[in-house]
């Protein structure tokens, strides 16, 4: 008689899985992000690359603290709260005192995330509303822009011999002269730490899209109607899509899975509601940037999105089963 | 041919690493088990007692119900018992053991059947016992006994074998095919259907030259290539990929005019009608981390599991877990004790590494359960739906369409088991929707009585 076995595992099918799982997705984030890591540690010097740092291990702890005191299963390892943590800091200036980093990072992981109950849960981006809160709570250094000897000639100039000097964005709010096209494509401006280079942004975000981490949807609509926005308000459409936070909000934070919605049509007009917010802002709001409040209102609005773009099945008429 | 258009799929490591191995008969067993119940539909009743000494291709266990195939001895031995015992299926089953005496004696009922007509055609085909041997082991015979209105202008032969692992189809198509061909001309002839197609993925090149050259000749039957991603072999999938119909939930292919049949059904039904010799052997692809020489075997029915693997050189790790089919949708079995059954094309063995679950994490709304569903559900709300019983949201977001592929759950990050979620919710959903109609039913009988009554009661008064 032959060798039985018994006892074997019994589970569902499937009994494969695809390889990619949130770790690795969360991983492939932080690559993405590293290209404008360098170029904030070049424009910056190191404290750019050690703000990152106190903002990623302050997430970190944030993150496993709180799960250990709501008894709930340790999720640290899973590295979204370094993605938040990296997010975070490319979102503040590289002059930020290290506490107020440290009160953004917990709004973002302990309120925003974990008392909605997580990764997953959250409505509203958490390095986001990290980023506003810290904006409004610490309107000074928040806004308090680093000019280094390697940035645009425009940008200094403006400064005069101040350290701290106002971002394209404000020149354009002042009605002064702003930088060329290619500093603020390579990232020669002063600004929050990450959102400087959109080149190094574009390879990061070139990055995601072959790893098939995000699909191009959100990031061509949001671009693409900040585009048409400041065309119609009689702007120059490339300095806006280079400008401020657009290429690093598009591509690393209006396409963050939670709080976006998850079909394409949905994706396509999530990124365009994001781009028009940001213009109107930006043009017409008291701020001279506007794409984290734009981002939030949209998530917001995910979930009726979601609702309103839902896939339907194949084959069905469905003006006829509605009636 | 289709719009140009196709319906959502993912892309699975093949692992066919038993392509182009020829299909090894096996060695006898010391007994068979057979079970009576290896179709969907009516389980067989015996028609032998214990003692009674059976041939191969003898009828041993047969059904008056309509969604039912008859069940042949694959050996020539002595019944030795006639137990009530659990089968491959989870289920209690009634199970035939024989004795093989080695000899293999063919039946004397094993004679080409004579066909004159549809209605000889489709009894033949009954007769054969072939079921659909991909694994659906729906009763061969019942889905070309098409009941009007429906009218089927398609046939569809399913060569698709998109699970990974099992290449048995395959091998079959390359070493059959023109035993394939003359199966489906017969099928064409006989149930008057204008058109045929061999759908092929395109991982299988050579099957798809070699049909493309016996059929040059051919106007209507014509290969079908089908892109490598899974799920194409499914029946909805396959329809639509060489049709461009939809077919949906609660419908019959036969409803949008197409039969579908798998390859290797198609062959074993033409063996019958050229020889009267019945389905008693399956071809099985044995493979697996866990087994030693994976290799692709002909095995009779109700030989033990256990015997197959012993056949194909044991194992080379402890297997954890046995797979019956492929591992997309194939069934973990807890022993392998039990005989094999018409719809087994694979067994798969894995050791530790790939035989255990892979700990949940949280849903992060990735879309990628979405975008891999063939039928364009939305598996990620099916599955939070049903984990806090909305039976509203599950009904509103179809999930009765659900054909249980396991796309959603290979794709997902978090290793949600989304398809068994779908499936649990699917079986809760339709079977409230049953409630309702018999409740429904039985309110409108009640109505109607009461109705009755009062109007015998109306004419009694009358008078």
């Amino acid at each position: 008689m032959s060798t039985k076995h018994t006892n074997l595992i019994v589970s569902s099918a499937p009994h494969v899985n695809n390889p990619v799982d949130t770790k690795s997705i969360m991983r492939d984030v932080v690559i993405a992000l590293c290209p404008a890591l360098l170029v904030a540690i070049y424009v910056f010097g190191a404290r750019a690359l050690i703000l990152t740092a106190v903002c990623v291990a302050a997430c970190v702890i944030f993150e496993g603290g709180t799960r250990k005191l709501l008894n709930r299963p340790q999720t640290i390892g899973d590295w979204s709260a370094v993605v938040t943590g990296v997010i975070l800091a490319f979102n503040l200036p590289v002059t930020m005192p290290i506490w107020m980093a440290i009160i953004g990072c917990f709004v973002a992981i302990v309120i925003v995330k974990q008392l909605f109950g997580g990764l997953g849960e959250n409505f509203a981006n958490p390095a986001i509303v990290g980023r506003i809160v810290l904006f409004v709570g610490f309107a000074t250094p928040m806004t308090n822009w680093a000019v280094t000897s390697r940035m645009s000639s425009v940008i200094r100039d403006a400064a005069g011999d101040a350290v701290t000097g106002a971002t394209p964005l404000g020149l354009l709010a002042a009605g002064k002269a702003v930088p060329s096209n290619m500093d603020m494509f390579l990232g020669l401006i002063n600004g929050s730490m990450g959102e400087i280079s959109a080149l190094a942004l574009l390879i990061g975000g070139c990055y995601l899209i072959w790893r098939k981490v995000i699909t191009p949807e959100i990031p061509v609509a949001m671009l693409a109607s900040i585009a048409v926005m400041a065309l119609l308000m009689h702007q120059d459409p490339v300095f806006h899509i280079f400008a401020g936070g657009a290429m690093l909000g598009s591509i690393f934070m209006a396409t963050d899975y939670v709080t976006s919605p998850i079909t394409s049509k949905g994706k396509i007009i999530f990124g365009i509601g994001c781009g028009v917010l940001t213009m109107l802002i930006r043009v017409f709001g008291s701020y001279p940037e506007g794409v984290s409040f734009a981002i939030l209102l949209m998530n917001i609005l995910t979930p009726h999105i979601d609702r309103w773009t839902r896939t339907h099945i194949n084959g069905v008429d469905r003006k006829a089963v509605k009636k | 041919m289709s719009s140009g258009k196709h319906l959502n799929g993912i892309h699975v490591n093949h692992c066919k690493n038993t392509a182009g191995q020829a299909i090894i008969p096996m060695s006898l067993p010391e007994k068979v088990y057979i079970p009576m119940s290896q179709h969907i539909g009516a389980p067989c009743q015996p028609v032998v007692a214990v003692g009674d000494h059976v041939k191969v291709g003898q009828k041993i266990g047969d059904s008056e119900a309509f969604v039912c195939a008859p069940i042949h001895s694959s050996v020539s031995g002595d019944v030795t018992a006639i137990n009530k015992a659990m089968s491959q299926m989870g289920r209690v089953d009634t199970i035939i053991e024989i004795v093989p005496d080695g000899k293999q004696e063919v039946a004397e009922t094993v004679v080409p059947p004579v066909i004159t007509d549809k209605a000889s055609f489709i009894k033949a085909v009954r007769e054969s016992g072939v079921v659909g041997l991909g694994g659906a082991t729906f009763p061969m015979s019942v889905k070309f006994n098409v009941k009007p209105p429906a009218k089927v202008d398609t046939f569809i032969v399913n060569g698709a074998e998109c699970e990974p692992y099992i290449t048995v189809d395959h091998q079959n198509m390359l070493t059959h095919a023109q035993e394939i061909v003359d199966g489906v001309k017969a099928v064409l002839k006989w149930l008057e259907i204008e058109r045929a197609f061999i759908g092929i993925e395109t991982n299988k090149p050579d099957a798809i030259k070699l049909f493309n050259d016996l059929l040059k000749d051919e106007k209507n039957i014509s290969v079908a290539e089908l892109r490598q991603v899974y799920p194409q072999g499914a029946e909805r999938v396959i329809i639509y990929e060489t049709t461009g119909r939809h077919l949906i939930a609660g419908k019959l292919p036969a409803d949008v005019g197409c039969i579908v049949s798998n390859v290797t059904s198609v062959l074993k039904m033409q063996q019958f009608l050229a020889t009267g010799m019945p389905l008693v052997t399956k071809a099985m692809t044995v493979d697996g981390n866990a087994i030693a020489k994976p290799q692709n075997v002909e095995v009779p029915i109700g030989t033990p599991l256990c015997d197959v693997i012993e056949f194909c050189g044991g194992t080379k790790a402890e297997i954890r877990k046995m797979i019956l089919g492929g591992p997309m949708m194939g069934r973990a079995i807890p022993k392998d004790e039990y005989g094999v059954m018409k719809g087994n094309s694979a067994i798969l063995c894995f050791d530790e590494t790939a035989g255990t679950q892979l700990p949940e994490t949280a849903c992060i709304s990735c879309g990628r359960c979405v975008r891999g569903c063939p039928m364009n559900l939305m598996p990620t709300k099916l599955a939070k739906a049903w984990e806090r019983q909305d039976i509203d949201t599950l009904r509103e977001y179809d999930v009765t369409t659900c054909m249980e592929c396991g796309c959603c759950s290979y794709s997902c990050p978090a290793r949600k088991q989304l398809s068994f979620e779908i499936k649990l919710a699917k079986t809760w959903v339709m079977g409230e929707d049953r409630k309702a109609a018999e409740k429904a039913k039985a309110e409108a009988e009640a109505a109607k009585a009461k109705a009755e009554a009062e109007a015998a009661a109306k004419e009694g008064g009358d008078k």
